[in-house]
């Protein structure tokens, strides 16, 4: 009887204890986080005794930067954060890179951090990296875990802060004796963010006022970034679209925010933008900017920058308006609330016939070019047949490089969140690790993952991902044995002096594809392109296609660093 | 241009550490910043002086304050009526020639001598700025040994003058 009492006693503490990491279990599922990618190690141990029995999906990618970048493809497909581990020291630092990458693309990221012991933080102890003071110019926000108490709430206040206001990546470092202590569970936890109060409904005013100026504007011009995106307003856009008849450019990461077959769409802006794009940029008398930052990938020389045109910029971040370009009717809100409240405002439609004729004009006159006469296999070719064979509907993330700018140029989003590259960090290693995440956000569309062979090379190792899931993703390998991008600068800017930028020793992509039991093609002929695409691209395997495209093709138009947005090169005459 | 910005922030570890963090990752000129407890339990004030050059680059830097989560409040109060002190101490070389001519250039500036030694003696004083640098430079030929300033601290004035010219920041 007694001892029976006892054992019962035993049970029972036992089911009222937990530890930190069971805290973090308890808040994951609050948070309702359906994937996790991450990468064990000593500080996160206690952490992943707890995975071992975790009803979310764990992904263990090949590399802590894999996984960082598959979770923003996740995040950026899944419209939910995505979440990441990571133990301390190499781990964390592993994770760096991915981290910039989410900050400059507003991607909402939630890593968690292993940490030495409390007892001996700052002491160099092993595995030991100061990975608040590493990310804290990186990250939306960073925290560090110093009461074990503090869990719920911490988590609580990073899943916020990630995905309010401009998204982005938000750290937690938990110091390994804390996920492991034993507590008794505590009350539901209340956020504290006194100074956290993004600003998401537009002022009427404002609202008014660029109403005025639509009606008052003769060549007007949206520039529509990805805050259409982050802000799921793309139907959003296109009703204003349709209401006050104004022209649509894109930028870089906002394409799919407008559907690229509309008749008032004109394409991408920026340095590798499209002649009408650049032009209608460049000579507008009123620029609305939506949900974009005026990088200056996309304006080119400041000075030479919308030089007639009445700017006003709707930005969910203030601190955005104003920073490069001036503006006078300045929007701080939500791209889809701006939206909601010009559909609502009286509007009259601009007199801009005549501009819409100059459009259309330059459109037909100055389309993107390439020699289709070529008996080599030309990457804008490949990019048009991969676009023909899944009908615009992929999801399609890139590299980065000229494949990533042919891809941007060629494949022609007709929805929105079919689109994951890296643009404001420009980071060589993305695009294959952030199919993964696009893949699992989407298990049932096709992906396909347009890399260069020098980026792929950066994150090869996920191939092991991708095989183990069976995630039927389609890896295209722009194949120019050269570091692209590079190469077409140097022959640009620097006489030709290709200085590192050949790679003529390339492993065998195929072979390399068949030791990860992926299936592999070498394509060289346009013909065996147009085979093997209507044969793989509906399988529900992953494939992997080395293009040998064109070594010396270059990406045209172009502004050259320094110019005007219409000073264009390369434009077809 | 100077500019004066005035912080209410979140009394935790680490929070001095993101504004100067973001001053360098910004490229801003920071002149000096001090920091001391406030009214508010839990909430530290901050003042700091910077260097811009133009308006449009002060404002960016009150709008970048202010996306800090540990920040609650941004305050540029340059151009407001405000009290604003610094301290300073200063060790000067000094002998019994000279002795009696330091303190009369110290009574003048409400400055005061709060150690002496045989060759030197360490003068207190506070006030803006403007009137250390002026001390300063009339204390020089003297010999200075050592300076130790904390950074300009300073809050508006309790009434405004309606001549006062007022910025506001904020642009909605
Ligand atoms: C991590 C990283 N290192 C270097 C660069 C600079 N860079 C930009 S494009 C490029 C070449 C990429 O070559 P590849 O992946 O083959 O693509 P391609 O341009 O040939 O299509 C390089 C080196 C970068 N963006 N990221
Ligand atoms: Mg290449």
């Amino acid at each position: 009887m007694v001892r029976e009492a006892a054992l019962t006693e035993e049970v029972k503490t036992k089911l009222e204890t937990i530890t930190g990491a069971d805290l973090l279990m308890d808040a994951l599922e609050r948070e309702n986080v359906e994937v996790v990618f991450g990468y064990p190690g000593g500080a996160v141990l206690p952490i992943y005794d707890k995975i071992y029995d975790a009803k979310f999906l764990h992904v263990l990618p090949r590399h802590e930067q894999g996984g960082i970048h598959a979770a923003e493809g996740y995040a950026r497909i899944s419209g939910k954060p995505g979440v990441v581990i990571a133990t301390s020291g190499p781990g964390a630092t592993n994770i760096v890179t991915g981290l910039a990458d989410a900050m400059m693309d507003s991607l909402p990221i939630v890593a968690f951090t292993g940490q030495v012991a409390t007892s001996v933080i700052g002491s160099d102890a092993f595995q030991e990296a100061d990975i608040l003071g590493i990310t804290t110019p990186i990250t939306k926000y960073n925290f560090q875990i110093r009461q074990l108490e503090d869990i719920p709430r911490v988590i609580k206040e990073a899943f916020y802060i990630a995905t309010t206001g401009r998204p982005g990546p938000v750290l937690i470092d938990i110091p390994k004796d804390i996920a492991s202590t034993i507590t008794e569970r505590p009350e539901e936890a209340e956020m504290d963010l006194p100074g956290y109060q993004p600003t998401l409904k537009p002022n009427r005013l404002q609202i008014r006022k660029l109403s005025d100026a639509v009606g008052a504007a003769q060549k007007p011009v949206i520039l529509a970034g990805a805050g259409i995106l982050h802000s799921k307003g793309a139907t959003e856009l296109l009703q204003y679209v349709e209401k006050t008849k104004i022209p649509v450019v894109h930028t870089l990461l906002g394409l799919g925010g407008f559907p690229s077959d509309h008749p008032l769409f004109i394409g991408m802006g920026g340095m590798h933008g499209c002649y009408t794009a650049n032009m209608a940029l460049s000579q507008c008398d009123l620029l609305i900017n939506i949900g974009a930052r005026f990088d200056d990938r996309l304006t080119g020389n400041l000075e030479h920058f919308a030089p007639n045109a009445k700017v006003a910029h709707i930005d969910i971040d203030p601190a955005e308006i104003g920073k490069n370009v001036p503006t006078v009717i300045p929007i701080v809100a939500d791209a889809k609330a701006a939206l909601l409240a010009l559909l609502q405002e009286e509007c009259n439609e601009p007199a801009h016939s005549e501009w819409m004729e100059t459009l259309k004009q330059w459109s037909a006159a100055h389309p993107f070019h390439y020699d289709q006469a070529s008996p080599k296999l030309k990457p804008q070719r490949v990019m048009e047949l991969l676009y023909e064979n899944t009908k615009g509907e992929a999801i399609v993330t890139t590299d980065v490089g000229q494949h990533q700018m042919w891809a941007a140029q060629y494949y022609r989003f007709k929805h929105a969140d079919r689109w994951v590259t890296s643009g404001g960090l420009g980071t060589m290693g993305f695009g294959l690790p952030s199919s993964i995440g696009a893949q699992i956000a989407d298990p049932d569309s096709c992906v396909l993952a347009i890399v260069g062979d020098a980026g792929f090379q950066m994150s090869t190792q996920e191939l092991a991902v991708i095989q183990e899931m069976n995630l039927p993703i389609k890896i295209a390998i722009f194949n120019n044995q050269s570091l692209g991008m590079v190469r077409q600068w140097q022959e640009f800017f620097y006489e030709s002096r290709f200085s590192h930028s050949k790679i003529p020793v390339q492993p065998d992509f195929v072979k390399l594809a068949e030791a990860y039991d992926i299936k592999g093609y070498s394509i060289t002929t346009e013909e065996e392109a147009e085979r093997v695409l209507a044969e793989v691209l509906h399988t529900r395997e992953p494939v992997l296609l080395d293009f040998r495209v064109d070594a010396d093709e270059n990406v045209f138009p172009m502004i050259a660093p320094g110019k005007g947005i219409h000073e264009m090169v390369g434009v077809k005459e | 241009m100077k500019r004066i910005i005035s912080l209410l922030v979140l009394n935790k570890p680490g929070v001095l550490n993101r504004i100067t963090n973001l001053f360098s990752k910004r490229n801003y000129n920071i002149e000096s910043i001090s920091v001391g407890l406030s009214e508010q339990e839990g909430m530290s004030r901050i003042t700091c002086v910077i260097y811009v050059e133009s308006e449009q680059q002060s404002e960016q830097i009150t709008k970048q304050l202010n996306k800090q989560v540990d920040i609650l409040k941004v305050t540029d109060i340059t151009n407001q009526a405000v009290v604003a002190r610094e301290l300073a101490l200063i060790k000067v070389q000094s002998n019994p020639h000279t002795r009696n001519e330091i303190y009369s250039l110290i009574e003048p500036f409400r400055a005061s001598v709060i150690d002496v030694s045989k060759d030197s003696l360490v003068i207190q004083i506070t006030g803006e700025s403007e009137k250390i640098e002026a001390f300063l430079e009339l204390i020089k030929p003297y010999g200075i040994k050592e300076i130790a300033r904390t950074g300009t601290t300073a809050f508006p004035r309790g009434t405004q003058r309606q001549s006062q010219q007022k910025h506001n920041f904020s642009i909605v």
